[in-house]
Parts: structure tokens; C-alpha cells; sequence
């Protein structure tokens, strides 16, 4: 176990190079100076030497990147030229929201999909696997933010439940907290457990394949205990890999959806720092989104590892 | 073997083959989601082909008298913010939306080729470029798109190249998977002993069996590709007004969500039905190119 961990992560060395410097490319596409823009169009050739040269622009690139990525390693992402305050605080401040969304979300997810699925594989080919595939099919094809809009249209502008914007802080209470979260955290759940449930059908229908469960039904076990003792347990290692990978979409998804429902998140965040070209925020957001999203597919798959010897033992 | 026995071989050939693709049509024609998943695309390309020819209006009229007006027999889908046919600017848009998708899922098909089929063949431009692929592919999609575009500013044509950036590396992890397959066989092998250059024998003999499975991930780059693109435009980040696009009718419709419901539910309609149309067609494909994956294989 200790040597799959190691060259786990070992392997996740190289894809942090590749990110690292794919993010710190992409704010120096910018077309013209980074520093005129910052400044805007009134700014005299003095003011944009001086910003040039306190951003450290005026160094040769691998120098800059050199720095930036010692920073990094430090634990420094930068300043925000427009807040007047580190990116990392500025992060710090904004994860709350995203994070609780995601995670309500997930957890919505989850409680549709698992039992959906298990219900859609334990009737295959019957009417209702067919409409819930139907559905999760419907599902797959709408972008969150757009089942956003319209759950905002109709509970929050028609029959006016709950609030269509804003957020409170988990500290002034549950409910208040949840409130606010519920339609964003449905519509970003609901359009995840449309895919979720095909994966766990799926995998429930490859694992009702083997002979294992034909002999667990011999020795008469009922049916719902041989699928959620045996079918629904070994089904499981794929169902995971899926929640690991769509937490990465889901935060994505989030930063999108916030922006709807005027949660103060990272999404609110990355939108009004292009608006104000603080290409160091951007950069930390992306980075730090990314870092948390390899991060849990590593756990998803060092789990895996932990749960399956074939996986730790193989010639992966 | 006598002339005769030779054109008796042809014929029974020739009958083979016709009995062959009798069979495959047959598969296309009880491949129900194939059917309507192409069915539907067709249309939505027709619609953003010809569909301005026949649009009810000019989309940049404004007619103030007419702000948000409800659909009606005059305007089967309603008015904007500013009083212009929302029929008309959703056919415009599906030119932008549909327009940027197949764009995208044409240029980073072709990408993806170049790059899976080279990767797969050389040892040590696989390593370097796989890790390329990786570290992209550990960015979130959207949230590559949303920096790129922040770096590049809002236009069609970078959207296309961020989207394009985005979505190559998934094409091209799969082109090498199957190349790789391809590429283990005995007759590459033996392409190989006979001399054959490597240009040769990766486009014409390994590139063939690498083309079903790019077609299908193609249809899913294209689906996706309506998705985000709609998501950076409603973020603002996409296409700029005034053109429309699906996704920034839906920008200014959120902010008069609670007068204008036709503004959300229009556009949002046709995006759902062409990523659905898209994913039917991707998930029937695959399922006619390689039936031991589908779900009807595995029932028994």
C-alpha cells in the first residue's frame, strides 16, 4: 500500500508542472501590455513602467514563472492589484459559499441517484427504468445553470418559496444558511444525478452478471437483500470513481451558478476580477480549483487502491 | 479455376457485401436513439443553415413599443428587452451556438488525431505530450474556458480557441487509446518488416481504425461545446452583444427573469434539444459501431 501511494502521488508531479505552467501561459496571452490594461487608458508611460516593474512583469518570463511558482510553494498566490489584499485571503474569503454549495449539492445527488439507480437496474427493461433513463437522458442534456434559471423562475418568481438571491453565512444559523442554497444546490444536484444514476445502474447491471449473485439467490437470500448486501456493494468502486470526478464539474458548475443566484463564491469572484483584468485572482481561483479537484480524485483513487488489491497490485 | 468459377466468386462476393449492408441498415434503422438523435440534429442544422432566410424579422430591430411582449401570433416567441423578435434572434443564434460546436468539434477532432495518432506511435512524444494532455485535462473545463477567455477577451473566434484548447485533450487521449490497440496488431508489424515509412503507416493503416470511436467522442465535444459556450455567455465572457447567441439571450433574460419567462425557456429549450439530439446521436453511434458495449448486448 505504501508504494501505490507513493507512486500515486509521485505521478501527480508532472500534471501539477503541466497545470502550473498552462495557467501562468494563459494570463501572459493577453494581448498588449498586462499593466496598460490594468491601468486603463488614462494612465501615463510612468505609471505603467512603475506597475510593470511591482508585478515583476519587466523580467524575463522564466524568472517570472520561477518566482510565481516559488510563491506558490510558499504558500503565496500573489496580490490582487484591485482588492489591495493577498489573493489567498481573497480565496480564503469567497470558498465558503462554493464549497457548501458543492458539497449540498453532491449530497443531493447522491440521495437521488444511488436509489434510483439501484431501482432502474433492479427493474431493468420494465416501465420505470425506462422513464428514469429517459429522465436522466432529459437530464444529461441540461446545462445547470439553465435548470437554475428556470427553478428560480418558477419557485422563486412564481410561487416565491424561497429567496431567488443572496446568501447568509452558515453562523447565522442552518435554515438561514440552507435557504438560500436550496435552489442552486438542486439545480446543480439534480442535473448530477442524472448522470450518477446511469453509472450506478450500470454498474449494478455488470455486477448482477456474475456468478456470485446467481449463487446468493440460490441459497435464497430475498431480492432486496441480495441487491443491496451483494449487487449494490460491489458496485460500488465505479460509483465512487464518478462522485470523485464529477466534484470537479460540480465546483465548476457552481462557479456558474452562483453567479445566478448571487452566492459571494469563487464564481462571483473569477467574473468581477476579469472585469477588473486581476489576472492574479484568476489565476489562483483556477489553481486552487484545480488543486482540490486533483486532489479528490486522488483520495477517490487511493481508496479504490485501499478497497481493491487488483488496483494496487496491478500494472497500473 | 476456370473464368467461370471466377465470376461465379464475384457474384457471390458482390451478394455478401449487399447482404452485409442490408444488415447494417437494418441495425441503423432499429437503432432508435441514432434515428431520432440525427433526425433532430439535421433540423437544428437546417434551421441555422437556412433558417435566417425565412426568420419573421431583422434580429437587431428594436421596436420599443414592443419590449417584452409575451408570444403571440405576431411574435410566436415573444420580444426582448428592446423590443426584437425572440424567434428571430434564436434562429441567428443557433448560426452562433450550432456554428461555434461544430467548429469546435471539428477542430479539435483534427487536433486530437494529429496528436493521439503520433503520441501512439512515438514512444517518447507520447510521454511529453500525454503529460500536456493531463495537466489540461486536470483543469476543469469550464474553468479553463472562463481563464482562457479572460486572457483573450469576448469574441466568437476565442471562444472557438479556448473551447477548442479545452476539449483536445479528451480526443486525444481516446485517438491513442485505439491507435495503440491498432498499433499492436501483427499487420502493422508486418507494414513494418516490408519497410513501409511511418507517415504511411500511421495515416493510412492505423489511422482507419482509430476514426468510430473519434466520431463518437466528436458528437460529445459538440454537445459539450453548445454547453460551455452557452455558460461563457451567459457569464459574459462569450459572445458579445449584439449578436446573439443561446447563451446571451439567456444572460438578458435572467435580468428580467420575473417579467419575461419566454426569455429563459426559449432559447433554453433549443440548447437542451440539440445537446440531447447530440448525445443520442454520440450514444448510437457507439452502440452500432460496437454493439458488445451496448446496454440490449449485455442482457441475458
Amino acid at each position: 500500500m505504501a508504494a501505490y501511494l507513493v507512486k500515486r502521488i509521485l505521478s501527480l508531479i508532472p500534471v501539477l508542472f503541466v497545470v502550473t505552467v498552462v495557467i501562468f501561459m494563459i494570463m501572459h496571452l493577453t494581448p498588449g501590455d498586462p499593466a496598460a490594461s490594468i491601468l486603463g487608458l488614462e494612465a501615463s508611460q510612468e505609471e505603467i513602467d512603475a506597475l510593470n516593474e511591482k508585478l515583476g512583469l519587466d523580467r524575463p518570463i522564466l524568472e517570472q514563472y520561477i518566482n510565481w511558482v516559488g510563491g506558490l510553494l510558499r504558500g503565496d498566490l500573489g496580490d490582487s492589484i484591485f482588492m489591495r489584499q493577498s489573493v489567498g485571503q481573497a480565496i480564503a474569503e469567497h470558498i465558503g459559499p462554493t464549497l457548501s454549495l458543492a458539497i449540498l449539492a453532491q449530497l443531493i445527488a447522491v440521495i437521488l441517484a444511488i436509489p434510483f439507480g439501484m431501482l432502474a437496474a433492479y427493474k431493468r427493461g420494465k416501465l420505470l427504468d425506462i422513464s428514469l433513463m429517459g429522465l436522466s437522458l432529459v437530464g444529461m442534456a441540461v446545462p445547470s445553470f439553465l435548470l437554475g434559471l428556470l427553478l428560480m423562475l418558477l419557485i422563486g418568481v412564481e410561487l416565491r418559496w424561497l429567496p431567488i438571491a443572496g446568501y447568509k453565512p452558515l453562523s447565522s444559523g442552518l435554515w438561514e444558511h440552507l435557504k438560500f442554497l436550496i435552489l442552486p444546490g438542486l439545480s446543480l444536484g439534480t442535473i448530477q444525478a442524472a448522470l450518477i444514476t446511469r453509472m450506478t445502474r450500470a454498474a449494478m447491471l455488470e455486477t448482477m452478471s456474475h456468478n456470485y449473485i446467481k449463487t446468493a439467490r440460490s441459497k435464497g437470500l430475498n431480492e432486496i437483500r441480495v441487491i443491496t448486501g451483494h449487487v449494490f456493494r460491489n458496485s460500488l468502486m465505479p460509483v465512487l470513481t464518478v462522485l470523485g470526478q464529477s466534484f470537479g464539474t460540480l465546483v465548476t458548475g457552481a462557479v456558474v451558478v452562483e453567479s445566478i443566484f448571487n452566492i459571494p463564491g469563487l464564481g462571483q469572484l473569477i467574473i468581477n476580477s476579469i472585469e477588473r483584468r486581476d489576472y492574479a485572482v484568476i489565476q489562483g481561483v483556477v489553481l486552487i480549483i484545480t488543486i482540490i479537484y486533483v486532489g479528490i480524485n486522488l483520495v477517490v483513487d487511493l481508496l479504490y487502491g485501499a478497497v481493491d488489491p487488483r488496483v494496487r497490485l496491478g500494472r497500473r | 479455376m476456370t473464368v467461370q468459377q471466377r465470376a461465379d466468386l464475384a457474384t457471390i462476393r458482390k451478394q455478401m457485401l449487399g447482404e452485409q449492408r442490408k444488415l447494417r441498415l437494418l441495425q441503423i434503422k432499429s437503432n432508435y436513439g441514432l434515428m431520432i438523435g440525427a433526425g433532430i440534429f439535421l433540423l437544428l442544422l437546417l434551421i441555422a443553415l437556412i433558417g435566417p432566410l425565412f426568420a419573421p424579422y431583422d434580429p437587431a430591430e428594436m421596436k420599443v413599443v414592443d419590449r417584452l411582449k409575451a408570444p403571440s401570433s405576431e411574435h410566436w416567441f415573444g420580444t426582448d428587452e428592446f423590443g426584437r423578435d425572440l424567434l428571430t434572434r434564436i434562429i441567428y443564434g443557433a448560426r452562433v451556438s450550432i456554428g461555434v460546436g461544430l467548429l469546435v468539434s471539428l477542430l479539435s477532432s483534427l487536433l486530437g488525431l494529429v496528436i493521439g495518432l503520433y503520441a501512439s506511435y512515438y514512444r517518447a512524444l507520447d510521454h511529453i505530450l500525454m503529460r500536456i494532455c493531463d495537466g489540461l485535462y486536470a483543469i476543469p473545463g469550464v474553468l479553463l474556458a472562463i481563464a482562457l477567455m479572460a486572457a483573450l477577451g469576448a469574441s466568437v473566434t476565442n471562444v472557438v480557441i479556448a473551447l477548442t484548447i479545452v476539449s483536445t485533450p479528451s480526443v486525444a487521449r481516446i485517438v491513442r487509446s485505439a491507435a495503440l490497440s491498432v498499433r499492436n496488431l501483427t499487420y502493422i508489424e508486418a507494414m513494418v518488416v516490408q519497410g513501409a515509412s511511418s507517415t504511411r503507416i500511421i495515416w493510412r493503416h492505423i489511422m482507419p481504425g482509430t476514426l468510430s470511436p473519434l466520431l463518437v467522442q466528436a458528437s460529445f465535444v459538440f454537445a459539450e461545446a453548445i454547453i460551455s459556450e452557452a455558460a461563457l455567455s451567459f457569464l459574459g465572457v462569450g459572445i458579445p452583444a449584439p449578436d446573439p447567441s443561446w447563451g446571451n439571450i439567456l444572460q438578458a433574460g435572467k435580468l428580467v427573469i420575473s417579467k419575461a419567462w419566454w426569455m429563459i425557456v426559449c432559447p433554453g429549450a433549443l440548447i437542451v434539444l440539440s445537446v440531447l439530439s447530440l448525445n443520442l446521436l454520440g450514444d448510437g453511434l457507439r452502440d452500432y459501431m460496437d454493439p458488445r458495449i451496448s446496454g440490449k448486448g449485455r442482457k441475458s
